[in-house]
């Protein structure tokens, strides 16, 4: 399975997710969050940002269902559903993940039919990466 | 006239005098280097100009052959312009264009652009798994959002659950590209007819899209040959004018995972749209023919939407009653595309334009004398106007 390579700016949001938190980054002047991280403000073009809590609450704003050839890790567990999250709080931000049955479970581990755009779901974590279940 | 605060441009400063092409297949024998020279080599030869004139190249990035290892394989002269486009398919046309500037500013006088590539019998770059990853990566790949074409379906989903498009309207789009190429002998997909039973029941490679949403993988090169309009009336064939070109990268945008601005719908097509009609005397109704890039079925709606031949959410309703084939509304990819003649990260598509301008086609649409290229939507892109 792939581990994320992180950069400097990305590096905080997988810190925060190996304690278990979902954080965001935003700007520490205009208060605008961002996503994905990166250096500078394209708002207000402040270089001073903060990782702010969010609830880990969202909706399900599109989902896919890879079949192989997928890399061995990945194909071992297809069919998978993948899909992008839009946070409750802040729907400009969507996270790519997985909807599993419970934290740790396998990617396959919810049927695909289960799943519809506008589905509520939660963010829960293991492994460092952070995980949907349906709310 | 010149917008206000805009140069004069480029409108029909050049054209297209020369194309070549290698044999497509799922593989070829020859090197990514030696298809590319056999590419440049027939270009300059269809053009009748010598490969000592050359002083201009342009490509765009995933091209292994470089500059200097072109120049000095097939005997270019002193080169006095060069440059590579990035974002991959995005780049097709942008290589024209950034020829055109170059000659129409008196940078050079002759360019060349090429792409060679063995993506049918060479490695794919998804199956990567220990190379540093670009640093978008670190938001999808380890969900196991892996490939292009699981990026590319999850806008296909929301666009299909925004606006209601069905699987019939992107079996629409890979008909006609496989109709066109059931008509080209030099297609992959010559002798190989597509029927919507094929479609409906083959097997998933990312749900919502199936085997035959997804481009060829395809070993071949191609190359085409760019002078200013003066040089280009000496030249051994009918020239094929630049018109327009634009490139577009929107505001915020994030490469094929773009997921993250306000419109994720609303991809770089809608950008290079607005300046390539900005720039041109024609409109989307003064269109024979079109080449829209086609890495996916999905590209062509959005892309239909984004260059103006219909209104934001009806791509999907264009396709219907065979808009897009001969005689349709909008012929498109007419020597059958990244779907059914090659996926040669759409250097065919510009190709074949030149091809329906010179009325020479396998699919001739009759009297075409404007065309629009297009490089891949939802990358930072480019297109073409062309015209006879």
């Amino acid at each position: 399975m792939l581990t994320p390579v992180t950069d400097a700016d990305g590096a905080p949001f997988w810190e925060y997710a190996a304690r278990g938190e979902l954080r965001v980054q935003a700007c520490a002047d205009c208060g605008e969050p961002r996503f994905p991280p990166r250096p500078c403000c394209p708002h207000c073009r402040s270089f001073a940002s903060e990782w702010r809590p969010v609830p880990g609450r969202g909706r399900v704003w599109s989902y896919v269902v890879p079949h192989p050839p997928l890399l061995p890790g990945y194909a071992e567990q297809a069919p998978y559903n993948v899909v992008v999250v839009e946070l409750a709080e802040h729907p400009r931000i969507r996270l790519v993940g997985n909807v599993v049955a419970h934290a740790g479970a396998r990617l396959d581990s919810v049927d695909p039919g289960r799943l519809r755009i506008g589905a509520r779901v939660r963010a829960v974590f293991s492994g460092g990466l952070p995980q949907w279940v349906l709310a | 006239m010149a917008a206000p605060g805009r140069a004069p441009g480029i409108k029909d400063a050049v054209a297209i005098v020369g194309i070549g092409q290698t044999a497509f297949a799922r593989r070829l024998a020859e090197d990514e280097r030696t298809l590319a020279c056999r590419a440049v080599l027939a270009a300059l030869d269809d053009a009748g100009i010598a490969p000592g004139e050359v002083d201009a190249l342009a490509s765009y990035t995933m091209e292994d052959t470089d500059e200097v290892e072109l120049a000095k394989a097939v005997g270019f002269g002193d080169l006095t312009f060069f440059g590579k486009v990035g974002y991959g398919g995005g780049g097709s046309c942008a290589t024209v264009a950034h020829l055109a500037a170059a000659i129409a500013c008196g940078q050079a006088t002759v360019g060349v652009a090429w792409r060679s590539r063995k993506r049918g019998s060479g490695p794919r770059p998804w199956t990567n798994t220990t190379a540093q990853l670009p640093t978008p990566a670190q938001w999808t790949r380890p969900f196991g959002l892996l490939r292009p074409a699981d990026e590319v379906a999850m806008l296909a989903r929301r666009y299909m659950h925004e606006y209601g498009v069905t699987r019939d309207h992107l079996f629409n789009v890979a008909l006609a590209c496989r109709n066109r190429a059931n008509q080209n002998p030099a297609a992959v997909m010559y002798d190989r007819p597509l029927t919507r039973e094929m479609y409906m029941t083959s097997r998933w490679i990312s749900e919502p899209l199936c085997l035959y949403d997804n481009c060829l993988e395809t070993d071949g090169a191609l190359a085409c040959v760019v002078v200013g309009r003066e040089r280009a009336r000496d030249c051994r064939q009918r020239p094929v004018y630049v018109h327009a070109a634009a490139q577009g990268l929107p505001a915020q945008h994030h490469g094929m995972v773009n997921y993250w601005t306000d419109d994720p719908l609303t991809g770089p097509a809608w950008t290079a749209a607005r300046h390539l009609w900005r720039q041109s005397d024609l409109t989307p109704r003064d269109v024979d023919v079109a080449q829209i890039y086609d890495a996916f079925t999905p590209l062509i709606p959005l892309s239909l939407e984004g260059y103006g031949f219909c209104a934001r959410g009806e791509g999907g309703a264009f396709t219907e009653r065979g808009a897009l084939e001969t005689g349709g509304r909008l012929p498109v990819n007419t020597g059958g595309g990244g779907l059914g003649e090659a996926y040669v990260h759409g250097f065919n598509l510009i190709t074949e334009g030149v091809k329906q301008l010179r009325g020479t086609s396998t699919a001739q649409v009759p009297g075409a004398a404007t065309c629009l290229v297009t490089a891949g939507e939802d990358v930072p892109t480019s297109a073409l106007l062309l015209r006879s």
